[in-house]
């Protein structure tokens, strides 16, 4: 992080403090004079933008706390006593609860830039492994959060997605009613998830930390995707992308408010303002919109594998769906990183994009016919995506002339920089 | 090449969402719910007091029978943003209420006239009493069912109500369920104790019988005396119980948007002042 500073501290108090802990040079060299290239477009921003929501869950989360209480016969209750008695209560929660959603929103554009762009390729293959860490660590996050408000979709939600360690031979029964501390979804599962909810986005943002270190050894992917060769290739993080970055989130809390302010309840489930009640199954038992996708996968599985009965091939399927994702750097045989100068991928990337915004409508949609077929066919799709067509595409595909330079692209000296 | 291989990216597209759409949209899940004209939707929606008070009055008189209200407090009737009963209003009208206290000094627990600070008391001491009097259906709390019923929207509609700030639908299904009683059609069985009504949202028949008719409720102001009005009234007072501090919510988003839109534009200038001798 640090090697990039010409830090010099000035006042008597920060040369005693850099003598000691140089965390001052550290921060201006990873957040000041850190070269970055100049030509990152606002595709880029979604990190920044990310790391944003998630300071705002964790404010607005903490001030929940002071209100809430884990307990099943008082959990629903003290949720309304925020909403409806403490000072801007509803406006802490929507913030929290339309924040996870801005979360994930962020996070899919982010990722989304990251495979279209190659950003996961040599030398920033940890970076990318540890980017896919914070996303399941969010989807933990998010599942045991979802479950705090303990309305009908909280419990249930709870009741589908933890029964899946069922599915495991053997020592599934007994894996479950361990998550549980019970026969059954209940108080001491509220408990462990209430806990662990508040643990672990401090552990996202560690891993945020060593995520934001990962790339900062070899710097910014861009869009061009050649590593600058001279000064002339970047600029100073300050004040080229602070500014370019706080517009960017200032244009997301656009967006951010209009959830919050206008359409609060539009991302969630209505059902989740029914009292959570054991003896009564809500028609359809769906997830949030961020996890529909895994969730169709999930159900695509309708069939025994040979030994594999259809309900672990239904988790394993989900699994692997995210699992494939650490191993992306190596399944990708291109060493062409941007999709600007890969026509062929271009266009399997775009198809990816589409599958995953019809599984996560498919996902919201009741298991029966025509709609199992369907998330089949995407899955199918989704897989092949990693398995077959990149480690052959980067094969067979004659990418276009990439420039020599940032800066020859930024000017237009390479053959037609897209 | 690349012309061909967007072209059939796009025709794909377009084929599979037909195709997965087009039954979706047959099949309808839940009602068809009609969109009604609400004081309260939209960004700068606010509630009607008037209305408001006609709907508790419709609550008081008629759901109340069988119904809770157990979040909302009789002092929430004269805060900001509700139905604007003053406080001397709720005062009395808290005190028609008898409420269970104590332990008191005795140990006993004793009945005294409600305070402000009271919640509505539920009519059913629990759900087992609850269901014995309703022919074993349980009539849910009315606080929060403006916001936990919502029928399918469906595709493309659920895309465009985040443009268009489409909140309302929980009043929405409550008006079409108060006001969609009526004979069954030919060769559609109503079981015993059940009522027709196709606005229901888990199935066409439910328990709870047509539960207003016209000049049921005595309206002072004015208003017609219709199930039509008891029902957009009872609907919009839900909505409160549901959502109290919606107005303060709208004004404040209000401010917000106003404030972040000049921010957002003056740091767009700023930054490209920065950025103005750099090729990028």
């Amino acid at each position: 992080m640090a090697g990039h500073s010409t830090y010099e501290p000035q006042n008597a108090g920060a040369k005693w403090l850099e003598r000691r802990l140089p965390v001052l040079s550290l921060v201006h060299g990873s957040f000041v004079a850190f070269p970055t290239p100049k030509n990152l477009n606002y595709w880029w921003t979604f990190g920044g933008i990310a790391f944003f929501v998630l300071v705002v869950q964790l404010i607005t989360g903490i001030v929940l706390v002071m209100h809430y209480t884990p307990n099943d016969a008082l959990a629903f209750a003290s949720v309304e006593h925020i909403m409806r008695d403490v000072n801007y209560g509803w406006l802490m929660r929507y913030l929290h609860s339309n924040g996870a959603s801005m979360f994930f929103f962020a996070v899919y554009i982010h990722i989304f830039r990251g495979m279209y762009y190659g950003s996961y390729k040599e030398p920033r293959e940890i970076a990318w492994i540890l980017g896919v860490l914070l996303f399941f660590l969010m989807v933990l996050t998010a599942f045991m959060g979802y479950v705090l408000p303990w309305g009908q979709m909280s419990l249930w939600g709870a009741t589908v997605i933890t029964s899946l360690f069922s599915a495991v031979p053997v020592v599934g029964e007994a894996i479950t009613t361990w998550l549980w501390g019970g026969f059954a979804v209940g108080n001491p599962t509220l408990n462990r998830f209430f806990s662990l909810h508040y643990l672990l986005p401090f552990v996202i943002l560690g891993v945020v930390m060593l995520h934001i270190w990962a790339f900062h050894v070899a710097g910014n992917n861009n869009p061009v995707g050649v590593d600058p060769k001279s000064d002339k290739d970047t600029v100073p993080f300050h004040p080229y992308y602070t500014l370019k970055d706080l517009f960017a989130i200032v244009v997301f809390m656009i967006l951010f408010s209009w959830f919050v302010f206008y359409l609060p309840n539009y991302l969630g489930h209505a059902d989740n303002y029914i009292p959570a009640n054991p003896m009564v199954t809500p028609a359809h038992i769906v997830p949030e919109w961020f996890l529909l996708p895994f969730y169709a996968i999930l159900r695509a599985i309708t069939f025994d594998i040979g030994p594999i009965p259809s309900k672990l091939g239904g988790v394993i399927a989900m699994g692997g769906a995210i699992a494939i994702l650490f191993v992306l750097p190596w399944l990708d045989t291109s060493k062409v990183r941007s999709a600007n100068y890969r026509p062929v991928y271009r266009f399997f990337f775009w198809l990816f994009f589409f599958t995953t915004i019809m599984l996560g409508w498919l996902g919201s949609k009741p298991a029966e016919q025509p709609y199992i077929a369907w998330i089949q066919f995407f899955t199918v799709l989704y897989f092949a995506h990693f398995l077959i067509v990149l480690p052959v595409l980067g094969l067979i595909e004659t990418p276009r002339k990439v420039p020599d330079s940032i800066n020859d692209a930024v000017l237009g000296k390479s053959s037609d920089a897209a | 090449m690349k012309n061909l291989m967007f072209k059939s990216a796009r025709a794909l597209a377009v084929v599979a969402g037909l195709a997965v759409a087009g039954p979706a949209l047959a099949a309808g899940d839940g009602p068809h719910v009609e969109k009604q004209p609400w004081s309260f939707a939209g960004p700068f929606g606010q509630f009607d007091k008037a209305q408001l008070q006609r709907g508790f009055q419709v609550y008081q008189e008629v759901c109340s029978a069988c119904h809770g209200l157990s979040y909302v407090a009789f002092r929430n009737l004269a805060e900001e943003g509700g139905p604007g009963f003053s406080v001397d209003e709720v005062k009395a009208l808290a005190a028609e209420y008898s409420i269970e206290d104590g332990p008191d000094n005795e140990g006993e627990m004793f009945e005294r006239d409600g305070k402000p600070f009271d919640k509505f008391p539920s009519p059913f001491p629990n759900e087992q009493a609850a269901r014995a009097s309703n022919n074993g259906a349980l009539p849910p709390d009315l606080s929060l069912i403006a916001k936990a019923r919502a029928a399918t929207r469906g595709f493309p509609w659920f895309v465009l109500d985040v443009a268009t700030q489409y909140q309302e639908n929980g009043p929405d299904y409550l008006y079409g369920l108060l006001t969609g009683y009526h004979e069954a059609p030919e060769g559609v069985e109503v079981p015993e104790g059940q009522y027709y009504n196709p606005g229901f949202i888990a199935g066409h028949t439910l328990a709870m019988a047509p539960p207003l008719s016209d000049e049921l409720v005595e309206y002072s102001d004015g208003s017609p005396m219709t199930v039509d009005q008891y029902a957009r009234d009872v609907s919009a007072f839900l909505m409160w119980t549901a959502e109290p501090h919606l107005e303060s919510r709208k004004r404040i988003g209000f401010g917000v948007m106003a404030f972040l839109i000049l921010f957002a534009s003056l740091l767009y200038f700023t930054k490209r002042k920065i950025w103005r001798d750099v090729d990028h």
